[in-house]
């Protein structure tokens, strides 16, 4: 099998901020690569430089030092290729559902005609199962609609890249899982190239094809495993005793990263 | 049992329920104008209460009564008419300048931060003043015209005003922003698409806060120099002893500055159904 096509390149990539007069590194020579229709997963203790490292391909932050490249291009601001989703939602309150989903496609970015727009927003209202909710403010919808309203809205534009900052952090168990099959059916019919934040390992495993663990701050690449189920994947998968074995596998790397973090924390307190 | 029968059911069932629920709605209609007259009633029994007690001079304490029949006095016989109009001309004119110079100067002290950083003070020092300290030199420099009493209204408006639209443009949640901008929006389009429907709210309560900041001002400054207006009515009525008119003046402005609030109200709810509120 060829390895895919690689689209997107961490090279040596650094990154300090000025906290107090004094710097503080927030990732630390990172290397690194997304292929083509990857899904990458990236793992690790809270406040660790996840975010920054997703914010540097999303092009919000740019690295201190080394280059974050997307098809060999180093990246130089957010652009609609790529699309985001965030923990927080950040649905649009004043518009209703489909007006959320057409958001995108208003813009002169990806300006699109009114009846290719009815169709895009049509196909992922289905898609997302919001079809009875078309007209309805998000102030009346739950967390986990909420969120197919932000990946609705996220795959309207075409991107060919989806970044996510723990979406499904907020929900609840239940809801949470539900989400986690729905993003595996639609990347199934129209498939991303993914990098995905997560803290769990458990939602990491299920659906990313790589799972990259990053270690306590500064952030540095811990491990980089090969999730080896095929996809499609289903429900049934979590009870597989190889599932179960690269989970608690995983599981106690983070750990060791999450306990060294812990002790970051207490040496700053006391100095 | 056939598709029909269903359905025909299914239409009975929603037949009652609309039925009941129009029933529903005017029995809430009556208990929202019964709640809502009854605090008025209240105060009108208080009002008769503390006349009748004795505890008060007669001719201090004109009845409810009394100064209804004055007001319509006023209104047939003395022109008030005009007076309830000129001050209402002279207060939607003020607000409306105050607002329309309030609206771009907050957004760009809530935008830009280092622009607040230098005009904050300043801000709060112009907005420290009471209007009413100014008729002084208004007088001086505008006259007792019509200028004068815009020129005032418009001070006072616009630094009401300027505060509430820069606080709520200061704490608009960035995440809208960075949606936007990853779906490709360019900062023109964030500005009109984005920030401006999240500004609207900012806009009816700056405008809220204005009007009532306005009633206020405007009979100051029409109490101490005015041929007309309700401040001045009040004004010369004082002069004669006329308690029952002073009372239908003040009654009137209170009235008009409730209904033009109510207006506001209303279009809020239209304007931002899309809100999360405390209380629907």
């Amino acid at each position: 099998m060829n390895a895919p096509r690689e689209r997107i390149t961490f090279d040596a990539v650094s990154k300090e901020y000025d906290v107090n007069g004094g710097p503080l590194k927030v990732v630390d020579d990172v290397s690194f690569g997304v292929g083509d229709g990857e899904f990458v997963a990236l793992v690790g203790p809270s406040g660790c430089g996840k975010t920054t490292m997703l914010n540097m391909v999303a092009g919000f932050v740019a690295p201190s030092s080394g280059a974050v490249r997307l098809d060999g291009r180093p990246i130089s601001g957010p652009g609609p290729e790529r699309g985001v989703m965030f923990q927080e939602y950040g649905v649009f309150p004043w518009l209703t559902v489909q007006g959320n989903i057409e958001f995108g496609l208003k813009l002169r970015a990806n300006r699109t005609d009114a009846a290719e727009r009815r169709r895009i927003s049509e196909r992922y209202l289905s898609l997302m199962r919001l079809t009875d909710f078309r007209d309805a403010y998000p102030k009346t919808l739950s967390g986990g609609m909420r969120q197919r309203v932000a990946l609705a809205r996220a795959y309207a534009v075409r991107p060919e890249f989806l970044l996510m900052d723990e979406p499904f952090g907020a929900l609840d168990a239940q809801t949470r899982s539900a989400m986690q099959n729905l993003l595996l059916e639609v990347l199934q019919t129209e498939g991303k190239t993914v990098v995905m934040i997560t803290h769990s390992v458990d939602e990491a495993l299920y659906l990313a094809s790589r799972v990259v663990v990053i270690s306590a701050r500064p952030a540095r690449i811990r491990k980089i495993v090969d999730v080896p189920f095929s996809y499609p994947r289903h429900e049934e998968l979590h009870e597989t005793p190889d599932f179960a074995e690269m989970r608690s596998e995983i599981r106690d790397l983070v750990m060791q990263e999450y306990a060294a973090q812990e002790k970051q924390a207490r040496m700053r307190l006391a100095s | 049992m056939s598709d029909a029968a269903i359905s025909g059911r299914h239409l009975g069932a929603t037949k009652r329920t609309k039925a009941a629920q129009g029933a529903l709605m005017k029995s809430g209609i009556a208990r929202k104008v019964v709640y809502g007259a009854l605090p008025w009633l209240a105060i009108i029994l208080l009002w008769y209460a503390v006349r009748l007690s004795g505890l008060v001079k007669p001719t201090l304490v004109p009845t409810p009564w009394e100064v209804m029949t004055t007001w319509w006095n006023l209104v047939t016989e003395a022109g008030f008419l005009t007076d309830m109009y000129m001050s209402t001309q002279r207060v939607v004119l003020g607000v409306a300048l105050g607002i329309l110079a309030a609206v771009p100067v907050g957004f760009l002290l809530g935008w830009y931060q280092p622009v607040r950083r230098f005009i904050d003070p300043l801000i709060n020092f112009f907005r420290a003043l009471p209007p009413i300290a100014l008729i002084p030199l208004v007088i001086v420099y505008f006259g007792i015209g019509e200028t004068a009493k815009v020129v005032i209204l418009f001070y006072a408006s616009f630094f009401a005003g300027v505060i509430v639209m820069y606080e709520g443009i200061a704490q608009i949640s960035p995440i809208y922003l960075r949606v936007a901008r990853t779906l490709g929006a360019t900062d023109l389009e964030i500005f009109s698409k984005v920030v401006i429907p999240l500004a609207v709210p900012h806009v009816l309560t700056a405008l809220r806060v204005a009007l009532g900041v306005a009633w206020a001002t405007l009979v100051a400054s029409e109490l101490i120099a005015a041929q007309q207006g309700l401040g001045a009515v009040i004004q010369d009525a004082s002069a004669f002893f006329q308690l029952d008119t002073i009372y239908a003046g003040i009654i009137t402005i209170g009235v008009i500055a409730l209904i033009m609030d109510y207006l506001l109200r209303r279009a809020s709810r239209r304007l931002l159904s899309w809100q999360e509120r405390i209380n629907g």
